[in-house]
């Protein structure tokens, strides 16, 4: 078990900024309240999966809604141990450790507030190492594991527990269920025993993330060599740099979709267009497609590699684009129609980083 | 004739500019800011007014650090109690967990998180808790001079927030006065919540700065109306800047920019401002600089403020020139203020970039000549190269495209950027480039604006976009804006991910010149 710190977080939230791929909320928020739940409930103890017995059992929480909500309404705290307690009750289990479903964007770092106020550890292990818009987007899935029973909770003690015969019609039950209860809840998911996260999950990916964020903090600090040893962590590119010429946003499905085109510094004749489905999903280069989901497209400031979110891409804007591989582990089963271009509406085949 | 009177208070110089109806400067001077940055004040009204039939002028801007130099140093600063109409909700997050330890220690009081706040739809996450709100002024009594109040969704929703107020006023009476978050920041709870905060703190200084400077007015024979300028490059009223001071924390860059593009009568144009000890590059678009997207950290707080996107490098008239074994470099040190006497060519002993352009010729009119002769060819050609190569990236990097703009120098230190630079039209040097930022006060105009989440499902999107504009150009009137001349200055729509029924962000602002 290692011990997270207030000091831990600075590159768990910057490594959580760059896997929400322009998307998954404003995880600044979220360090705020683990520093808050540090101070009030004490310090929260990380397991890998090998350190829990196979038997406990594990359930996923995480913040659902919309990010603009969550910003003006910030969570309370209660919402989530309500959703776990109401998830344990309803299975009638006691939920022995909590664990992040995306390691990327703001529900990196709620899970760890949820541990230390309910004293149970979080686990290094989630199912996208990555933020991706819908729940079913998971390695969970691909391995067969159901998103239920889970639970929904807001911060005024109102709470739903229930089951779905797909892990499609849960993603559509609990959005529209959040949106009675005012876009900004907790969800608690994916219970399943530390047996089943070994095969299912992503191991590993709480320590990625903070190295990444360790990585690209050097890289901001313009430490020697810092891009190489950031690309040698993590097998990922540096696939294009230039400024942004082109921005068209658009609200269609409830999804802020949009298109952004950037054009080489040097070449004016090479353009890049990236595809928006709130995260930054599909990147083509001249027509052909370079990077695909579930593989990862982060957006950094040219100047000082800061992670850019899709909310506050504007015109003109210099931009260098990180493609990075995703998680071995979201290429299972049916990974293409689960995580792969066909399941964001997206008709191209799915290209390796590799190559 | 009328005249209007512009004055811009940065941290080195103290400039005035007297410009009359037709926007020509017909006075303007520069002088060192004083300790007591009144003293400087009154010196330079009174130089410029001596030149002009004071009964001509009408009104008078001020631009001013001193708010942003109380909070940096810490000092004048009110005790604030914090209250946050909002619970259940938001209680993961107190107010003034981020903030740095000794700020929080010097402003803030009692904190407390009580039922109320709006939800994204406008209905109640609870009934305001008035009961509590009552127990909050108790502690309150006493303890503060000011209370800042904020709620979810407040910029939509804010009667929870006058609500709250009133009862303040009722409990306490006017001797403490009372910040709503609303009339503060936009979207961004925590952040709006921080502004509001430092709003609150610095009401005392804003008392100072607005009383001080009308009693200079009057000191000077002058009974005119006074404004002043706020981070966006356009005025408050007296009265309004004396409740959110906070709005006036980032101006000097923004006066400096809008008064070289008004000045270079050029809307669309880069600006490079070069100083003693920096230069900054920005980008102008219809006449306002282009603002950057980056949280704005005041004091180290995060607040959602909008601040003029620009990039600043150490490259300044006083920039020291190192002729080493290395070669020659420049900077990052500089002898800022004090080239005028630390200078070779001012008879000093410190070479800087000053001494390197007289020797160059490109500035001229700058102490002895004679006495930087001896600098070597080859430092003068290597420091000079190594400017315009800055300038060169600097002006490309804040380029939105490869379309060519003129670029405009202003400063006392602009004399260093050179007549072509690659990628720019033209390099326009316009006259009293020396006092933009005064100048850019002086025409500085009044503006209002709305941040809020619109359905565009119910009413249709140009519905709610008419609605916006008419607002913003409402907040503008209401700020001094001739109801004949407001026009929109930017529509920024941005649709939210998972909120039902087409859900956008809206911000749109007004801004006209004022009404006489």
């Amino acid at each position: 078990m290692r011990r997270i710190a207030s000091e831990d977080l600075d590159h768990l939230t910057l490594g959580a900024t760059l896997l929400g791929t322009g998307g998954g909320g404003d995880p600044f928020i979220a360090k705020l309240m683990v520093e808050q739940a540090i101070e009030d409930f004490g310090p929260i103890d990380v397991a890998t999966l090998d350190e829990l017995d196979d038997d406990a059992l594990v359930a996923t929480v995480a913040v659902l809604g919309a990010p603009t909500v969550i910003i003006e309404k910030i969570p309370s705290g209660s919402e989530f141990t309500d959703a776990v307690r109401a998830l344990s009750s309803y299975m009638g289990r006691k939920i022995q450790a909590i664990m992040p479903v995306e390691v990327g964007g703001m529900n990196t770092l709620i899970p760890l507030a949820v541990a230390t106020e309910l004293g149970v550890p979080c686990l290094d292990a989630d199912g996208m190492r990555r933020a991706f818009p819908q729940i079913e987007m998971t390695s969970f899935t691909l391995a067969g594991l159901s998103s239920s029973p889970m639970s929904l909770a807001d911060e005024k003690g109102n709470k739903i527990a229930f089951e779905t015969v797909s892990n499609q019609m849960g993603e559509r039950l609990v959005r529209g269920s959040a949106m009675m209860l005012g876009l900004a809840n907790a969800v608690s998911l994916y219970p399943m025993t530390v047996a089943q996260a070994k095969d299912a999950a992503v191991w590993g990916s709480m320590r990625y993330c903070s190295e990444l964020g360790g990585h690209l903090r050097a890289v901001q600090r313009q430490e020697p060599d810092a891009w190489d040893r950031l690309l040698a962590f993590t097998g990922g590119r540096i696939a294009f740099e230039g400024k942004i010429i082109d921005l068209d946003r658009r609200t269609t499905t409830g999804f802020a979709r949009g298109t952004v085109t950037i054009e080489d510094f040097a070449d004016p004749t090479r353009t890049m267009r990236i595809e928006i489905q709130n995260e930054l999903l599909l990147a083509i280069e001249d027509g052909r497609p370079v990077v695909t989901p579930p593989d990862l497209i982060c957006m950094l400031d040219h100047e000082t590699a800061e992670p850019i979110t899709t909310e506050t891409l504007a015109y003109g804007q210099r931009v260098r684009i990180l493609a990075l591989p995703c998680a071995p582990e979201l290429k299972r089963g049916d990974w293409l129609d689960v995580v792969g271009p066909s399941a964001f509406g997206y008709d191209v085949d799915y290209v390796s980083l590799e190559g | 004739m009328s005249y209007k009177i512009g004055i811009d208070v940065g941290g080195t110089n103290t400039d005035a500019v007297i410009v009359d109806s037709r926007g020509e400067v017909v006075a303007a001077t520069k002088s060192a800011t004083t300790p007591d940055p009144f003293d400087g004040i009154r010196e330079s009204l009174a130089k410029v007014i001596a030149q002009v039939d004071k009964a001509q002028v009408t009104q008078a801007m001020l631009g001013t650090t001193h708010p942003a130099n109380a909070i940096i140093q810490r000092r004048d600063l009110q005790r604030v109690g914090v209250i946050r109409l909002a619970a259940p909700a938001s209680m993961g997050v107190r107010p003034g967990v981020a903030w740095p330890k000794d700020l929080l220690g010097a402003i803030v009081g009692p904190i407390d998180i009580v039922g109320g706040g709006n939800e994204f739809d406008g209905s109640e996450i609870a009934p305001l808790d008035e009961e509590a709100v009552r127990r909050f002024a108790e502690k309150c009594a006493g303890q503060v001079a000011a209370i800042a109040v904020s709620a979810p969704f407040s910029p939509a929703t804010f009667d929870h927030e006058e609500r709250a107020a009133r009862i303040f006023a009722e409990e306490l009476g006017p001797d403490v006065a009372v910040s709503m978050s609303h009339r503060v920041g936009a979207l961004g709870l925590l952040e709006r919540e921080n502004a509001t905060i430092l709003n609150a703190s610095l009401l005392g200084v804003a008392r100072n700065v607005v009383e001080g400077f009308h009693a200079a007015l009057l000191g000077n024979g002058l009974d005119v109306e006074s404004f002043i300028t706020q981070n966006d490059g356009t005025l408050l009223s007296a009265e309004e800047a004396v409740r959110f001071p906070v709005l006036t924390l980032g101006s000097g860059p923004t006066n400096s920019m809008r008064g070289a593009c008004s000045l270079a009568g050029l809307p669309d144009a880069l600006v490079v401002d070069v100083g003693g000890t920096s230069a900054d590059v920005g980008i102008l678009v219809d006449g306002f600089p282009r603002e950057s997207t980056a949280a704005i950290e005041v004091g180290g707080v995060r607040t959602n403020f909008r601040m003029p996107d620009l990039i600043s490098i150490g490259l300044g008239g006083g920039s020291v020139v190192h002729d080493g074994t290395e070669g020659v470099t420049v900077g990052p040190d500089s002898v800022g203020y004090k080239v005028v006497t630390e200078a070779l060519v001012c008879g000093g002993s410190t070479l800087t970039l000053s001494d390197v352009s007289v020797r160059s010729g490109r500035l001229t009119g700058f102490g002895d000549p004679g006495l930087v002769e001896s600098i070597p060819e080859e430092t003068v050609t290597a420091a000079l190269s190594w400017v315009d190569e800055q300038i060169r990236i600097m002006a490309d990097r804040m380029k939105a495209s490869r379309h060519e703009l003129p670029l405009i120098a202003v400063g006392g230190g602009s004399h260093l950027v050179p007549d072509a630079v690659p990628g720019v039209t033209e390099v326009v040097r316009p006259n009293h480039h020396a006092v933009a930022n005064a100048y850019g006060a002086a025409i500085a105009e009044a503006s209002g604006s709305i941040d809020r989440v619109f359905r565009f499902g119910e009413r249709g999107r140009e519905a709610c976009l008419e609605e916006a504009r008419s607002l913003a150009s409402e907040a503008a009137i209401r700020s001094g804006a001739d109801p004949n001349k407001v026009r929109i200055t930017s529509v920024h729509e941005v649709p939210l991910s998972y909120v039902p029924g087409q859900a956008c962000r809206v911000q749109v602002k007004a801004a006209g010149p004022l009404a006489s």
